[in-house]
């Protein structure tokens, strides 16, 4: 039996002896690992990113918006009477707060209008919400603390400012404690809240300005809409398993209160874990599909190595049927061929995966995603360019074990 | 002492569509251990298939052969590498050296398969090419040596598994008149420690040199002789 050791220096040596095409064969499975790599480590960045926005949105959370679903999901505004912009209420979050598994009820109130600090002008999203806002959404505070409840109940004039917002007025300062003017008012900053990152929309959350609810409505964006009138009710249940049925609940009361029909609603209850399911499964799809792809170029690959490997077998007849008569048995010969495709495709599966890795973090970088290279997936390149090399060396290594010694010494 | 070859009614045909060739037609011979035997006849005649059998590399299609007490019929083709490996050593009329490979290398190769130690396989080939003249040349690769020095390396590799028979199928066929005479020398050296040789060959010259010529013709031995000292001496060997 051939050791080990002299088995691959004798794979090396004729891989070494014609180093063009060995180079050009892995080249082969190097672009088919790098895809299945680079392609994965996009997809996952993705997924993470989705669900990263996903959470950063709050968890088991149903968002209650004015105006009619139509369709595919989107949210209009229902013509005619009572079915505009202007039908949530307060007093629709106070009823919502009764419903049975609900744990945080949160009405909010969008606003856009110009901040100025230090002489530096800003256009964040402002949120006139309550102080149980936060925990809706699941969102911390990082600096200072977040206005309570007779603060809201009085419009004090005080905001809790997103990381963007904070980072854009206050690029040298500490923002707690600073002025800043907004609607021809100056409000005090007593928090930050902690940054978020981008939605899945590609929307940032950390471009916002939080003010007490009653703040917003009388100083703000008084002027529009009734009093009352809010633009999202934020509703978190109990659990993730009561959603669904407290999102029934919420339709079921609103259409009491605003005495619509199913069908005919001038609300909309979003279901965030469904939207975000949607997502996840959409990124998994994506990811399956870029591996896909990926494999599908490993494949060639291994097509590459099986056609020069039986190249290889015909040019080296004679130097089979000389091993065979100086006593090599039929397993050194398949486990020396065998060892040459092997070590031609994870040789290429290697420098895939480093290939793969870097081409990833430039995409990532590019697309501005996390990168996620999971260690499963290096492992699964290896591994499985080991297997393309197996597969597709097999044959040809058969083939030339099976060689009658006779014939292939006649070979010229 | 047993014979180390022993052939009885060895047949080996061939079928080319309708027809058989009977390229060996119940041949039956001894070779005693030491022995140097030529086989001689025209093109044609069976030799290279009888000295395929001997080799473990055919088998014949009937008929008994056993070396060394061996019966290649009966053994597995893994057994029938392991036989080479041991047993044998093979000259090939194109040497058949690996041009990847240094000289070394090339004669390490047998012990390789035989599964010598690296650093012993290495001393013992360095010693097998000292033995065979090319003790300057390990380091060189095939295209860098003569026919006649390509020869030796093939020689020391054939030698490598210290088999107790060498079998050359006209290892002086594409040698030059000179340098085939070294080198039959080199196998009478080789003989005279206790080789035993068989050369295939149809240079009569050749054959005179060695101690035996059997005569083949269509796949019979028509003759098998001793071949007398003087015309050993005569060849200049
Ligand atoms: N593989 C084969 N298939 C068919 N015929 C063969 C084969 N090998 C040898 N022969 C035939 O057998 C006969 C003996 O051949 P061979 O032993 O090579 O003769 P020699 O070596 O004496 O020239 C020839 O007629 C040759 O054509
Ligand atoms: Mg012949």
């Amino acid at each position: 039996m051939m050791r080990t050791s002299d088995l691959i220096a004798s794979a090396a040596n004729a891989l070494r002896s014609n180093p063009m095409r060995s180079a050009l064969t892995a080249l082969g499975v190097i672009i088919g690992v790098a895809s299945v790599v680079a392609m994965v480590a996009l997809g996952s960045g993705a997924q993470a990113q989705v669900e990263r926005s996903i959470a950063s949105l709050g968890s088991n959370l149903l968002i209650v918006v004015p105006g009619a679903q139509r369709g595919g999901g989107g949210v209009r505004a229902q013509a005619g009477a009572g079915g505009g912009w202007d039908s949530l209420t307060i007093d629709d979050a106070a009823a919502i707060a009764q419903v049975e598994n609900v744990a945080v009820v949160a009405p909010s109130q969008r606003a856009r209008t110009q901040v100025v600090a230090n002489g530096l002008n800003w256009n964040p999203q402002v949120e006139g919400v309550t102080p149980s806002y936060l925990e809706a959404r699941d969102w911390q505070i990082a600096q200072g603390r977040m206005f309570d409840e007779t603060e809201e109940r009085q419009a004090r004039r005080v905001i809790v400012l997103g990381a963007t917002v904070a980072d854009q007025l206050f690029p040298n300062v500490e923002p707690v404690g600073q002025m800043l003017r907004m609607a021809g008012g100056n409000y005090e900053v007593i928090g930050v809240l902690e940054s978020k990152g981008q939605s899945g929309l590609g929307t940032d959350q950390d471009d916002i300005v939080l003010a007490p609810l009653t703040t917003v409505k009388r100083r703000i964006s008084g002027r529009r809409g009734r009093g009352d009138t809010v633009s999202q009710i934020s509703v978190k249940a109990v659990s993730e398993d009561a959603l669904t049925l407290v999102q029934e609940d919420v339709e079921t009361l609103l259409r009491q209160r605003h005495r619509t029909r199913e069908g005919e609603d001038d609300f909309t209850v979003q279901n965030l874990s469904s939207i975000s399911e949607t997502a996840a499964q959409t990124t998994q799809v994506f990811t399956a599909l870029l591996a896909g792809i990926g494999a599908v170029s490993l494949l060639v690959g291994g097509i590459g190595i099986m056609n020069i490997m039986l190249v290889s077998v015909t040019e080296r007849t004679r130097e089979i049927g000389l091993r065979k008569a100086l006593g090599a048995r039929q397993s050194d010969i398949l486990h020396q061929f065998g060892l040459e495709a092997v070590t031609l495709s994870v040789a290429g599966g290697i420098i895939g995966l480093i290939i793969g890795v870097g081409g990833a973090w430039l995409m990532t970088s590019l697309f501005n995603l996390p990168l996620v290279i999971k260690p499963e997936t290096a492992a699964f390149a290896i591994g499985f360019s080991g297997l393309v090399g197996v597969l597709f060396g097999a044959y040809p290594a058969w083939r030339a074990a099976q060689l009658d010694p006779i014939e292939a010494l006649r070979r010229e | 002492m047993a014979a180390l070859i022993s052939a009885q009614k060895l047949t080996k045909h061939y079928r080319m569509g309708d027809e058989t060739v009977h390229a060996l037609d119940g041949v039956s011979f001894d070779v005693a251990r030491g022995d140097y035997c030529a086989i001689v006849g025209p093109s044609g005649s069976g030799k290279s298939t009888m000295m395929n059998i001997i080799g473990g590399l055919d088998t014949p299609t009937e008929g008994r052969i056993v070396i060394d007490g061996n019966d290649i019929g009966e053994m597995s083709d893994e057994n029938l590498a392991v036989f080479r490996n041991r047993t044998i050593g093979f000259v090939f009329q194109s040497f058949n050296l690996l041009p990847r490979m240094t000289a070394l290398e090339n004669v390490e190769l047998p012990m390789i398969y035989g599964g010598v130690a690296p650093a012993e396989r290495r001393e013992r080939a360095a010693a097998l090419l000292t033995r065979v003249g090319l003790g300057q040349r390990m380091d060189h690769r095939p295209t860098q040596l003569s026919g006649g020095q390509q020869q030796r390396v093939a020689i020391a590799r054939a030698l490598a598994g210290q088999p107790p028979l060498i079998l050359a199928d006209e290892p002086t066929g594409a040698l030059d008149t000179n340098t085939g005479i070294e080198i039959l020398a080199l196998f009478r050296e080789l003989n005279r420690e206790g080789v035993t040789i068989v050369i295939v060959t149809h240079d009569h010259e050749v054959a005179a040199a060695t101690r035996r010529t059997i005569e083949m013709r269509d796949g019979h031995i028509v003759s098998d002789k001793a071949n007398d000292r003087s015309a050993r001496h005569d060849a200049h060997v």
